[in-house]
């Protein structure tokens, strides 16, 4: 009898668990039909005189079928995967384990080593086996150091000549990836490292890309000699547009920001005279190779008695972008160990026990501000001399969002983690170039679905910069993000 | 002196809608502390359910202006009501589970939503200038004469009449929710504490969510004068826009109501003022370099409270 | 080496702090003398912290003059003062009620931290320091040294890698002490330093400040209240209520004095109104 009682009510609540899931993923397809209503059922054509509406009701009625469908599914499953996840986190320290055990790093490395090797060997790699050098060097350092970064490294020194890489490849994945990268980093140091919330940071990119392109064309000086007057313009605007903002707190901050980011566009685009308006300036000159010109005769081909294509030159803007993006991260690194970048972090940390040391915060800030800005106006000039041509159409607030995105979906604060969302948002969207206008909502919906399921960015927590014994990684839970 | 009333005239009705913008994003601040990106873009939405339906009901050239009236006011209230549950669902979505997280997590999924939203209006309508029907348009042109000399009139048109006596009226209602009812009540309880808030009874999830829902619906209104008033649209409307109101709102003292609608006030006439006196190539900088000028000497905004220091 | 004396650590006169219509302080004078522990005592609210405040430069004062004295003599205006350079010129340190560490950072970093403007200048600006000059990588040696001579003075050598926050409370205001001695202080302001500590912690927090006082010329100021540790440690003792001093003296005198018996001492926080109601009947 008492069993019967309790293996009906179990019934029972199986019978009202599946009604409660019923009912939840109706009100889903009902919220989802509203949503619809009528900015997607609905799409305005232009007519010869007006406007007419065409209906799209049965993709409409498809989406909120699968909506509803899809809610269901998930409030069936999911209570039944809590064992599932379970047993997947356990799965995932097993193997963590194991891997320590089997030699970590270094075995892995090892293991690509000796695949590179053989491909090598086999003809399979690169056209030149000199040029195969480039990926394995790297991975025998990685092997001894144990160092995944230098598995990175040899990728992307060996990218160019991999097989399959065209020279549509290498220059709108590798060479936008790493300009993005670039620019993570030299926003990392404003927000990651000081805790300022920039937004705005695409105003130093600009002035960058302009400097470089304005004194070539006047003073038809070179790109080797524009790229660091471009960064120290923009070090010296990261003070000028600091130096009154330095002291808002937080938000105010970041819309300050924001709006010298703005008047810069919309200077650059009514400075009709200098800066050529909306139509931009073109014809900016090439980087060269120590005086060697990447054209058909008498210039670097002819030099090296290859046969002249286009794809040397993008190989040469590559190589460049590459070294800066590493002098970037070099400088980063460097500079978190000396007292200034301390105090950035610590900074962030706390501003007032930062006074109460004696640190001179808003000089800190600035030099946090100018540094930041100093990596975007380098950024700047190499896209200005990629391009050959810039417009103000470049430096909309969307790519400061995207910088600022990439850090924080990174992990601020955390290099590694800023390339690796560089790589996937960019990278990833770039792949995806086919699907047209339906990228940027990908891109916006990723954003938002990791952020939800990572708050501190992909590599959260933080090494310190100094350590008496062996160097333990800090939880994310303990490091702030500043507030200023 | 009628083209300076003139001027005034129509800055006050584009600082209004800039005002009722910025309450959505002083409200969203006041209660959870983030600047809620994706505001503009729900007002961009809120314009566009406008216009579809305004087209899809079909008023004629022969329509009576009664039914032109009533027409816009029932777009209005179902503009409201469908902007609303995208408030309602952004916040549901992307706000509410990062919620005593991380600061920034929310500005990067706001800045997301923002992106998710104006390439969704880009994919379903096109990224072409929409405009209202001439229909609608010519029945609400017209207006009165206020002075009138060397042959220059200043003219408050209907529409400008419409959208400042609307945005009075939801002020005045607005204002009357805040400090009368209990949802006024529950949502200054969690500007305070949130914590203590929930402690005390106050249901914050609703409360929150509720905030997001009058703001997206004031933005609905926002997007609805704004169709009305100029006649044309993009998906684009929403991030020009935003960002006015959010530095109207910064200007005003985030937080503060009457500080969202005195500095879309101000935002709006600068920008009139500016492209009528100067010239409109660099109105948007006289805004913005106001915005830095005020907030350099008086951070907190014009009418909000000072952060007070505690060491 | 007896030269004369040149007069007191720390000279508070006609100290006077107002928020709008508050009157935090109120025509506050004292003064503390170089090598010696003072207190400042009073009930919750008498302005204790206000006091520290304007003297570490977090407030600037509405009227009055706060001045520090080196033992060369050298004389400094913490009134007129920017916050940074009071720690950095006049070497005043503080702590603060509600501990602030760097707490994402480990104890060694919030160490290195307090010795910023030192490394700072060791490190030609950052200049030298990123071009891996010798000689900062010199002074990062010696400031690891001192910070690992703090530690094990409070007591924490062997959680030097951990990150701040992760400390129990009583050690975070150990390390606190330890990261505003690293500064090179002449003068210490505690702000409740024995605050949520259990007495076995209370007591070793007594143990060091009465080894830290006067060494190098170390004098310390603090803020407490528990009466336990003030009684021991202080020489001195100033009492506020009200934002006014009410009495000032060596603890003995402070125990014996019906006032301050009557405002505070023996007497829980929620009883001082009642007691002073009682007086004044």
């Amino acid at each position: 009898m008492a069993v019967t009682t309790a293996q009906s009510g179990r019934a029972a609540t199986v019978k009202s668990g599946i009604s409660a899931a019923v009912a939840d993923a109706l009100i889903a397809a009902v919220i989802a039909m509203l949503l619809a209503l009528p900015i997607l059922t609905y799409k305005s054509v232009e007519q010869q005189t007006s406007l007419e509406v065409v209906s799209r009701w049965p993709w409409v009625l498809v989406g909120v079928a699968a909506v509803f469908i899809g809610r269901l599914a998930l409030n069936l499953i999911w209570p039944r995967l809590g064992g599932a996840s379970d047993g997947l986190a356990r799965l995932g320290t097993v193997l963590a384990r194991l891997f320590e055990r089997v030699g970590g790093w270094r075995t892995a490395i090892g293991a690509l080593l000796g695949l590179t090797l053989a491909a090598s060997s086999a003809g399979w790699l690169a056209t030149s086996r000199w040029l195969d050098l480039l990926l394995i060097v790297p991975l025998v350092i990685g092997v001894w150091r144990r160092s995944p970064a230098w598995l990175f490294l040899g990728l992307a020194l060996f990218f160019p000549f991999a097989p399959g890489a065209t020279r549509y490849y290498v220059e709108n994945f590798g060479i936008l990836v790493l300009i993005y990268v670039m620019l993570g980093w030299g926003l990392n140091v404003v927000v990651g490292l000081a805790g300022l919330l920039d937004l705005g940071y695409v105003a130093f990119y600009a002035v960058g890309a302009y400097a470089y392109a304005l004194l070539a064309q006047h003073f038809g000086l070179s790109f080797w000699i524009c790229l660091p007057l471009a960064g120290i313009l923009a070090a010296f605007w990261g003070v000028i547009l600091g130096f009154p903002v330095l002291r808002l707190r937080g938000d105010y901050l970041a819309i300050v920001t924001l709006a010298f980011g703005e008047i810069i566009r919309i200077v650059l685009i009514n400075w009709q005279s200098l800066t050529g308006g909306p139509n931009g300036i073109s014809g900016i000159p090439r980087p060269t190779l120590f005086g060697l010109e990447f054209k058909a005769e008498g210039g670097f081909a002819d030099y090296f008695g290859l046969e002249h294509t286009s794809l040397h030159r993008i190989i040469f803007l590559y190589y460049i972008i590459l070294a800066m993006a590493l002098a970037t991260n070099w400088a980063t690194i460097r500079l978190r160990r000396l007292p200034v970048g301390r105090a950035w972090e610590a900074l962030r940390e706390d501003e007032i026990a930062c006074r109460s040391l004696g640190i001179n915060i808003t000089n800190t800030k600035l030099t946090a501000f100018s540094i930041g800005a100093m990596f975007g106006g380098f950024a700047g000039a190499f896209f200005a001399t990629k391009q050959g041509f810039i417009s103000p159409e470049s430096f909309t607030f969307w790519e400061s969002a995207i910088i600022l995105a990439i850090v924080v979906l990174g992990g601020m604060g955390s290099q590694v983690g800023v390339a690796v969302a560089a790589l996937v948002m960019i990278g990833g969207t770039e792949l995806f170039r086919d699907l047209e206008i339906y990228r940027m909502l990908v891109f916006g919906a990723a954003m938002v679905a990791v952020m939800v399921w990572r708050p501190r960015g992909v590599v959260s927590g933080r090494v310190p910069t100094i350590a008496l014994g062996a160097t333990r990684r800090i939880g994310s839970d303990l490091v702030k993000e500043g507030h200023g | 002196m009628e083209y300076f009333v003139q001027q005034l005239i129509n800055g006050v009705t584009l600082g209004s809608i800039y005002g009722l913008i910025a309450i959505g994003y002083t409200m969203v601040y006041g209660i959870i502390g983030m600047i809620n990106f994706a505001h503009g873009d729900v007002f961009m939405v809120g314009s566009f359910t406008a216009l579809l339906l305004f087209l899809l009901i079909g008023l004629t050239a022969a329509s009576p202006l009664i039914v032109i009236v009533l027409a816009i006011v029932g777009v209005l209230i179902v503009a409201m009501a469908l902007t609303a549950v995208w408030g309602w669902t952004i916040e549901r979505l992307a706000y509410r589970p990062l919620r005593g997280s991380f600061r920034l997590a929310p500005l990067i999924t706001a800045i997301g939503m923002s992106i998710v939203l104006s390439n969704m209006v880009q994919i379903a309508q096109g990224a072409r200038v929409k405009n209202l029907p001439p229909d609608i348009k010519d029945r609400l042109s017209g207006g009165f004469q206020v002075m009138e000399s060397n042959g220059f009139a200043a003219v408050v048109s209907y529409r400008q009449l419409i959208i400042v006596g609307v945005t009075i009226a939801l002020m005045a209602l607005f204002t009357w929710i805040i400090t009368s009812t209990p949802l006024g009540r529950a949502q200054r309880a969690c500007e305070q504490d949130r914590t203590m808030a929930a402690l005390t009874g106050v249901d914050v999830d609703r409360t929150i969510s509720l905030t997001f829902v009058i703001g997206a619906a004031l933005a609905a209104v926002a997007g609805v004068m704004f169709l009305v008033y100029y006649g044309a649209i993009d998906f684009y409307i929403g991030f020009v826009a935003g960002i006015k109101a959010f530095t109207a709102a910064v200007l005003g003292g985030i937080g503060s109501l009457p500080g969202a609608m005195l500095g879309g006030l101000l935002i709006g006439l600068i920008e009139v003022f500016w492209a009528g006196y100067v010239g409109s190539e660099y109105k948007d900088v006289a805004a913005f370099s106001l915005l830095a000028i005020v907030l350099i000497f008086r951070p907190e905004g014009l009418l909000g409270r000072p952060e007070i220091e505690k060491v | 080496m007896t030269t004369a004396d040149p007069g007191p650590v720390l000279e508070v006169e006609a100290l006077g702090m107002r928020f709008g219509g508050l009157v935090a302080v109120d025509d506050l004078t004292f003064s503390a003398q170089r090598g010696e522990i003072t207190a400042l005592i009073g009930p919750n609210g008498a302005g204790k912290t206000t006091v520290f405040n304007c003297i570490t430069g977090f407030y600037r004062p509405t009227s009055g003059q706060i001045q520090a004295r080196h033992a060369d003599g050298a004389t400094y205006p913490l009134h007129a003062m920017p916050g940074h350079r009071i720690c950095e010129e006049a070497n005043v340190a503080r702590t603060f009620q509600n501990i602030r560490l760097f707490a994402g950072m480990s104890l060694l970093e919030n160490l290195l931290v307090a010795q910023h403007n030192k490394l700072m200048r060791a490190s030609g600006y950052t200049i030298g320091g990123l071009l891996g000059l010798p000689s900062y990588a010199r002074a990062e040696r010696v400031a690891v040294d001192l910070a690992k001579h703090w530690l094990q003075r409070v007591g924490l050598l062997h959680r030097a890698d951990d990150a701040a926050g992760d400390l129990p409370y009583g050690d975070q205001r150990r390390l606190e002490i330890a990261r505003a001695m690293c500064t090179g202080p002449v003068l210490l302001c505690l702000d409740e330093p024995a605050a949520g500590l259990n007495p076995r912690e209370s007591r070793e927090l007594n143990r060091l400040l009465v080894s830290m006082r006067g060494e190098n010329g170390l004098s310390i100021v603090l803020i407490e209240h528990d009466m336990g540790v003030v009684m021991e440690i202080s020489d001195r003792i100033v009492v506020l209520d009200y934002g006014r001093k009410i009495a000032e003296g060596t603890p003995s005198e402070i125990r014996t004095n019906p006032a301050v018996i009557a405002a505070y001492l023996g007497v829980e926080d929620e009883e001082v109104e009642q007691v002073e109601q009682e007086i004044r009947r």
